[in-house]
């Protein structure tokens, strides 16, 4: 008898998602299924405002990484206006994101699949959390409430207030950074740098411990995609975008403005995430990977000190292959803060970034606009078309989270054939089927603009397809 | 005494009144300490206890099939259901979808954008939640506490649990409509 197992809601992720999991007669998987499932519909409803509200409007597809979105409008924002922002205003906006990176990859870190990693797979539910955290581990917990704290001080100092700040504009920013200001996050990076430190050693450590499950654990070969330095340095805020294939050898290198010569979209009906791919390779074959691990994949050298070295240690793990273990997001993510937090200093130690020249006011009005920028969770992309008078006619997104659909959807397949075997399920097993699509940290409500929740719920259901059994954690 | 239970969730919204919920910092502790957080998007519980929380605390609006059977379920549950923020109050930004609907929307998303396959359709698995008109909450169920705000300041937040965990009802005015 066919069996589907239902986990709703996926837990200790951004937004709703279910999974399905169907089983063969012997209780092995047969395939299982991450379904994503809300749709808002910003790209409609945002047709007929004016290009200049969208850094306010955009934000709200997401409160964890808004400042991507901000960040993204604006941009596409000056390429529609032809307003390119003097050197302050693009530093002060990278300073913003990095605060970003660091609060949102911290809190993913400690906060979300921390549990998993610190407590265990099999830990009771109940305590399976950040409650448990404190109970087991006081104060390293509350260094990682102080190290998110640090990155959404970072972004209240410059657009006063931590979620959906006010800041930037086409063409620049808005407010200048004092004097008083900027030693005042300069005085949090030493600490900062300390806990991400442990973070690392902690990642390090349960990586030896269970090198098994990390070798099993979703490995799979994919490209990798986002944004580069000129030299294939590690880059967040801006530049050409890179795709390399799953080799490690690059296949395109070009400006965010032609994207759609490059990628496409595919639609599954079982979900309300798209599937973006490599044109030329045709879907599936052309899907890639990014956020941290495909950024690290990219990325031949880091900019920082500290990142650069862990750079190297992770680039040994498949002697300078891509590495392609899902579960080595968690590293990524940790060099990802370190390089974040050094790079919050660089800024904040040059003297443009105190400079009051933050606004281009020459306009050259275009009317189309792309906006790229590396979300903590991948490669964000805005494409605006606008009137005359500015009025939009056209919105298209295409949001870091959903670039990973395939490896999601794939590293729940995989992982549910790994260690999902009936008839007897366990709980334990079910939590390592989140942990796959909690590897990725997605970001639901950003891929859903489109959709916004991800619950989980396990239905089994018989070959006939009766539902027999719903096991949902209560 | 047992410490009052607290569920969450979070429906049509960006999560980003959660994230100001984290934004107290250090005061997480003292929430935890006077409250037993249940069934939230942060533990690993998957819905609200059976028997019943004190509070709960919903974040977002409604615009699916799904998030209005969390909306009663969380209510049907919940003692006390506080409205968290300016979706779950009066449907925030998500609510301009009923200006176009969500047809058009899902037409432009899925079927039309620039960026996708030609011959791509709406999604339409039976999984998936079907879409109506995006409400706040008390459109769909009775309220007991509104928290306005995009997102409601954390000081708010930690004002609002503090007095529901001590068993007093908030009252949210003034400074706790200041939005920083």
């Amino acid at each position: 008898m066919t069996q589907k197992i239902t986990i709703e809601p996926v837990t200790r992720i951004e937004g709703h998602a279910k999974v399905t999991i169907h089983l063969k007669d012997d209780g092995t998987v047969d395939h299982a299924y991450m379904h994503v499932n809300e749709f808002r519909g910003f790209e409609k409803f945002c047709e007929g405002r004016l290009y200049f509200e969208m850094p306010q409007i955009t934000p709200r597809i997401c409160g964890i990484c808004p400042v991507s979105h901000h960040l993204a409008a604006a941009k596409a924002g000056d390429a529609i206006t032809g307003q390119t922002p003097p050197r302050p205003a693009s530093m002060l906006r990278e300073l913003m994101h990095m605060g970003q990176i660091v609060q949102s990859h911290g809190m993913h870190f400690f906060e979300l699949a921390g549990p998993d990693l610190l407590l265990g797979f099999d830990a009771a539910p109940e305590i399976r959390n950040v409650v448990g955290l404190i109970g087991a581990n006081p104060d390293l917990t509350i260094k990682a409430v102080q190290l998110r704290k640090f990155g959404q001080q970072v972004i209240k100092t410059l657009g006063g207030r931590k979620i959906h700040p006010v800041f930037a504009v086409p063409g620049g920013v808005n407010k200048a950074l004092s004097v008083a200001e900027r030693d005042s996050i300069l005085e949090g990076v030493d600490a900062a740098i300390a806990t991400t430190q442990v973070g690392l050693q902690i990642i390090k450590d349960w990586a030896e411990k269970n090198m098994e499950d990390i070798n099993k654990f979703a490995v799979f070969p994919t490209g990798y995609f986002g944004l580069t330095t000129r030299e294939n340095g590690l880059e967040l805020y801006d530049g050409n975008v890179r795709l390399i294939s799953r080799e490690g050898a690059e296949l395109e290198r070009f400006p965010i403005a032609n994207y759609l010569d490059i990628i496409a979209e595919h639609v599954e009906p079982w979900s309300y995430l798209k599937f973006p791919y490599y044109k030329k390779m045709g879907y599936p074959d052309g899907v890639y990977r990014v956020g941290p691990l495909g950024r690290l994949n990219l990325a031949e050298k880091i900019d920082t000190p500290l990142a650069n070295e862990e750079l190297k240690v992770f680039k040994s793990l498949n002697n300078g292959k891509p590495v392609e273990n899902t579960l080595y997001y968690h590293l990524a993510r940790l060099v990802e803060v370190l390089f974040s937090i050094e790079r919050i200093r660089v800024l904040c130690e040059d003297p443009d970034i105190l400079s009051t020249d933050i606004l281009n006011t020459r306009k050259d009005y275009k009317g189309h606009g792309v906006g790229v920028i590396e979300a903590p969770r991948g490669t964000l992309i805005h494409d605006y078309t606008a009137d005359e008078n500015g009025k939009l006619l056209k919105v298209n997104l295409i949001v870091s989270t959903g670039h990973n659909n395939w490896a999601m959807s794939n590293a729940v397949d995989s992982v549910a054939k790994t260690y999902v075997k009936g008839p007897d399920i366990h709980e334990g097993m079910l939590n390592r089927v989140e942990a796959a699509i909690r590897a990725y940290d997605p970001c639901l409500s950003c891929s859903t603009h489109a959709v916004g929740q991800m619950p989980i719920q396990l239905d089994i259901v018989a070959p006939d397809g009766t539902l027999m059994k719903t096991i949902t954690r209560d | 005494m047992n410490k009052p239970k607290i569920a969450s969730d979070w429906i049509c919204g960006c999560a980003g009144c959660h994230m100001s919920l984290l934004d107290m910092d250090e005061r997480i502790l003292k929430v935890v300490e006077l409250a037993d957080l249940r069934a939230t998007p942060i533990t690993d519980l998957k819905e609200p206890d059976v028997s019943g929380v004190d509070v709960g605390i919903l974040e977002g609006g409604v615009n699916n099939s799904a998030n209005e059977e969390v909306a009663h379920k969380m209510r049907k549950r919940a003692k006390i259901l506080v409205a968290l923020g300016d979706c779950a109050v009066f449907g925030g930004v998500p609510a301009m979808r009923n200006f176009c609907g969500a047809e058009a929307a899902l037409q432009r998303a899925y079927v039309e954008a620039e960026s996708n396959e030609p011959g791509s359709q709406i999604p339409n698995d039976p999984e998936l939640a079907t879409m109506t008109e995006a409400r706040a909450i008390h459109d769909v169920v009775p309220v007991d506490i509104n928290v306005p705000g995009c997102p409601p300041d954390a000081d708010t937040i930690f004002y609002v649990l503090a007095e529901l965990a001590q068993g007093r009802k908030p009252e949210v005015k003034d400074e706790y409509l200041h939005w920083h």
